[in-house]
């Protein structure tokens, strides 16, 4: 219901945050209040809950065996995934994952492989025959918008939590944990910016995103490289604009890092 | 300065050859050859919305399809589309959506077809540059076309249009790229590798520099098509 009404306001809610105000009260360049949960459920191999204000993400990793890729025969591989639930949204429905859902795993995703915060050498059991999967998979509870940003630091968090499970003759010896976690060398965060006519908003909220003109989305990590850039919907940025993002990105993942 | 592995300088772009009409049932298609990658566009709108709900009482709704088919790659590829087709159909047609003029047609759909039946790195943007001539022979009103081309990083050198080689290079870096050549936004940038703030500050003036002579050739194809010679 609401988001009718949200798409009828849009020129009111345009006006308001031209004005500089937001409906929370917050600054165009600053978070919603970020709860991080670790460890939400016994059977996962890693798990974790994320609260960016009312949007609501859980993630889960569950350890698989397989064998590598051809093109990879000693390295591991991690499958990401994104469920959209009905419960989360009037507008979400039950069924396979819509384009919405793939794009949004495909994100994740790439922020996290490009940025090598993942050994998969080390996912390797025997070159060519057996090497570890991780199965990460989100899913969204509640969506007050940027499900972008809010799940890719569920993902983090939930690899950050990961245990391997127990192995025996090459099979994995179910409700037995090993304690060996799973190292992350590098944390990457995405970050993206809702665009607003030509203001940037970090962390639209959806009635902010049913205002918007496009976002764009850029994961970065500690040590200053960039990993991954998704530009979506309908709408354009200039030059400039990506650039403030990206200064923007940076200084904002500093803040981010220090919640996991 | 090195010498790419098909011995183009980095910011040489692999020929490009582009035929517009090419599907006669279509409204309007195109077609492209780019190096190695040949794909098919069509379009066929503004039309009917069905099913009916999809439609949008303000403006027209873009539908792109990006499929490859199962011989334009090394190993054959599954028919059903997958998640990179569906992802990859979404952000190409946001990106189409910004230059047409979709309010002039409320209520009914834009369908834009293409279909890789070569491939060698690049498709996707090679692919959004055909549909956007395609879209202009349509007749569809347009802010401006589209130009695409991949921008990155391959053997630790800054390039426009990398092949696969050397997109399977280890220090990889693939940016999908598209702008309206004339005021130069942005409407399509996706990214995948490790790539530094003064890097990407390079590689985007290279790609504005390169999507413009890819306009070049958008511009001459459809004026192949369209303008009679002088006498």
């Amino acid at each position: 219901m609401n988001e009718i009404i949200w798409d009828l306001i849009k020129d009111k809610t345009i006006d308001e945050l031209k004005k500089g105000i937001r409906e929370d009260g917050r600054s165009l360049d600053q978070y919603r209040p970020i709860k991080i949960e670790y460890g939400i459920t016994k059977n996962a191999d890693g798990s974790a809950s994320v609260k960016l204000g009312n949007t609501f993400v859980l993630a889960g990793v569950k350890f698989g065996l397989g064998e590598p890729y051809p093109d990879s025969p000693n390295e591991g591989a991690i499958s990401v995934g994104t469920e959209l639930l009905a419960m989360a949204s009037p507008s979400f429905d039950v069924g396979p994952p819509d384009e919405n859902a793939i794009e949004l795993a495909r994100v994740v995703d790439r922020g996290i492989r490009e940025s090598k915060a993942i050994d998969f050498n080390s996912l390797c059991i025997r070159e060519g025959e057996l090497v570890w999967i991780i199965y990460l998979d989100l899913y969204v509870l509640n969506d007050d918008g940027n499900l972008f940003d809010a799940s890719a630091l569920a993902a983090l968090s939930a690899l950050k939590n990961s245990k391997f499970p127990k192995m025996e003759n090459d099979k994995i010896v179910l409700k037995e944990s090993t304690n060996i976690p799973l190292n992350l060398k590098r944390l990457p965060i995405l970050n993206t910016f809702t665009k607003v006519e030509d203001l940037l908003l970090v962390d639209a909220s959806l009635k902010e995103e049913k205002a918007s003109d496009g976002r764009f989305s850029v994961c970065v990590t500690e040590d200053g490289f960039m990993t991954a850039f998704q530009k979506g919907g309908i709408g354009s940025f200039k030059k400039d604009e990506i650039d403030r993002c990206i200064d923007l990105a940076f200084k904002n993942a500093e803040l981010l890092r220090k919640l996991l | 300065m090195n010498k790419r592995p098909d011995g183009r300088n980095p910011e040489d772009l692999r020929p490009i050859k582009i035929e517009v009409g090419v599907i006669q049932r279509a409204d309007g298609s195109a077609y492209i050859e780019w190096g190695q990658n040949k794909i098919y566009a069509a379009v066929y709108g503004p039309k009917e919305c069905l099913p009916k709900h999809i439609g949008n009482p303000y403006r027209a709704v873009v539908t792109y399809n990006y499929r490859m088919a199962t011989f334009s790659v090394p190993e054959r590829k599954n028919p059903k589309p997958g998640r990179r087709e569906i992802e990859i159909s979404k952000v190409s047609g946001e990106a189409l959506e910004r230059a047409i003029f979709t309010e002039k047609f409320p209520n009914t759909e834009i369908e834009i077809d293409v279909e890789v039946i070569d491939s060698n790195a690049g498709t996707r943007v090679a692919a959004l540059t055909a549909a956007a001539v395609a879209l202009a022979d349509a007749g569809i009103p347009m802010r401006d076309l589209i130009s695409a081309v991949g921008i990155g990083k391959a053997n630790g050198q800054l390039v426009v249009d990398l092949n696969k080689e050397e997109e399977d290079a280890e220090d990889a870096v693939d940016i999908p790229f598209a702008i309206m050549p004339n005021t130069e936004e942005i409407v399509l940038l996706q990214m995948d590798g490790l790539l530094t703030k003064e890097e990407w500050k390079i590689l985007c003036e290279m790609g504005i520099k390169a999507a413009k002579q890819v306009y070049e050739i958008q511009k001459q194809a459809l004026k192949s098509k369209y303008f009679v010679e002088e006498l």
